[in-house]
């Protein structure tokens, strides 16, 4: 912790100059509050609606959170699959791919339409938007076995299931970590972009009705507060990596 | 033992006596390695047979074997990764750590049981990878060029160390080295293998009495030695 609090110095400091910039030209040019408000403003409108604003900060933390973990879970499975088999990667793999280039935005409607404006389809976006690189990020793991490492563990007459469990599935946490931290910044978008097709609830659904009533101080309240939910996860993510997977962190030899 | 198109070993005909430790020199590229991993039961010849007191070796796992590189795995300890034979083979995890522990004990090295190996200098890495291959506790070590990586001094001290591990195991060793007076400072027996397809150059016992030291090099017996071996590999030659 000593190291987190000067390392992070720098930031600050850009975020304060930058926000002390913004607030006297904001003030400067009497630029209006519905293009463009200062932080000030958007500081007081969140506190103005600081219940509302964390009353719907919940649903959309909550599908994030559930997405991402399903994307986990189904991004280091797909990934298992390819590497395993050279069927799945033949057959699978290509799909993928696909499915990555068909705009999620567009999917998102169809989704809604199909499962209701319930949770699950803000879930299935958000899935959607994280499962790739972590299915990426499992494959090049597994495939980046040092294959001495598994003569080693032949020799000493290992099984196939034990070769796996000791020493590709520990070598590919590195790669898997990767891909994790590159999912888990695409979350809080995709549960956004879930609850503008259609919802109730939730932080996009307040943007949606913020920008119709012109409220727009409280729109980059709810933008900020997004930002600040999506770098919380991130770091999230990386302290689970450090408790998990120390040995990521620090350069061998 | 033929590898792609390359025929790599060719009629190689040897038997290693029980309680032997045998040096195997050669050019590189020779197939030392090749035949090293026929010994350790990864690798199937195309041709002959490769037996064990009798019996074709025919699956890894009833000898042990240590390879080039140490590949000690970065996240687990140094008593973990001794152990990783062990459990390799189905040793419960808190028996097989027990045992590592006791190996590390022995051998003076039980202050860096808990440390990662990424801390440990080279030498206590061979040190590390060597007790992992002893721990099988298989009458037979197979050792590929185990301290190829390391600096001379470091060398020394862990040939010192190996023939110590030797003298607990009472194992037969078979060590492949392109290290001339390391092949006849340790062996009972060097074997020279000759260019590619190999074949036994040269099977030369070494009658140099035990316990062997350093100064022994300087020896007219060594010297004798050394220029026979070199000779076989084609080295002294103009």
């Amino acid at each position: 912790m000593k190291r987190v609090l000067p390392a992070a110095f720098p930031a600050a400091l850009l975020a304060l100059l930058v926000l002390a910039a913004w607030e006297i030209l904001v003030r400067l040019f009497g630029v209006p509050v519905f293009l463009l408000p200062g932080p000030s403003a958007i500081a007081g409108a969140f506190w103005e609606s600081r219940d509302l604003l964390l009353r719907h900060a919940g649903p959309t933390a909550g599908e994030a959170i559930l997405g991402f973990l399903v994307a986990v879970a189904a991004g280091a499975l797909s990934g298992l699959l390819i590497n395993r088999s050279a069927l799945m990667e033949r057959s699978l793999y290509p799909w993928l791919v696909v499915s990555q280039t068909l705009p999620t935005v567009a999917i998102a409607p169809i989704l809604v339409t199909w499962l209701g404006y319930g949770q699950l389809p803000k879930v299935l976006v958000v899935t959607l938007f994280c499962f790739f690189p972590i299915t990426v990020a499992t494959v090049d793991g597994l495939r980046a076995t040092d294959p001495d490492l598994v003569r080693l563990m032949r020799s000493f007459g290992a099984t196939r299931w034990r070769i796996f469990f000791m020493v590709e599935a520990p070598g590919a946490l590195p790669f898997l970590f990767g891909g994790v931290r590159l999912a888990v910044t695409y979350c809080v978008i995709g549960a956004v972009v879930g609850e503008w097709v259609g919802s109730s609830e939730g932080l996009g659904f307040l943007m949606i009705q913020d920008k119709a009533q012109f409220e727009i101080p409280r729109l980059f309240a709810e933008i900020s507060l997004l930002s600040v939910l999506g770098v919380s996860l991130f770091l999230l993510v990386a302290l689970l990596q450090r408790l998990i997977a120390p040995w990521t962190l620090v350069r061998d030899r | 033992m033929t590898k792609g198109q390359v025929r790599i070993l060719d009629g190689v005909d040897l038997v290693v006596e029980p309680g032997t430790f045998l040096a195997l020199i050669g050019p590189s590229g020779a197939g030392k390695s090749t035949l090293l991993g026929l010994l350790a039961g990864l690798e199937s010849p195309d041709g002959g047979t490769v037996e064990k007191d009798g019996a074709t070796l025919a699956r890894p796992g009833l000898v042990a074997y240590m390879p080039q590189s140490d590949l000690l795995l970065p996240w687990r300890s140094v008593v973990a990764n001794v152990s990783l034979g062990l459990e390799a083979t189905g040793v419960p995890r808190r028996a097989a750590r027990k045992e590592a522990l006791a190996a590390l004990e022995r051998f003076g090295l039980e202050e860096f049981a808990r440390v990662p190996p990424a801390a440990l200098s080279g030498g206590m890495r061979s040190r590390v990878a060597l007790l992992r291959t002893a721990l099988l506790d298989r009458d037979t070590l197979l050792l590929d060029e185990p301290f190829g990586a390391l600096d001379a001094l470091t060398r020394r001290d862990l040939q010192g160390w190996l023939l110590g591990v030797r003298d607990e195991l009472a194992a037969t060793i078979v060590l492949v080295t392109h290290d001339i007076d390391e092949a006849l400072l340790l062996a009972d027996r060097v074997v020279v293998l000759s260019r590619r397809p190999a074949r036994v150059a040269l099977d030369l016992p070494v009658d140099l009495e035990r316990p062997r030291t350093m100064e022994m090099e300087t020896t007219g017996e060594f010297a004798r030695l050394k220029g026979r071996l070199l000779d076989a590999l084609g080295v002294s030659k103009p």
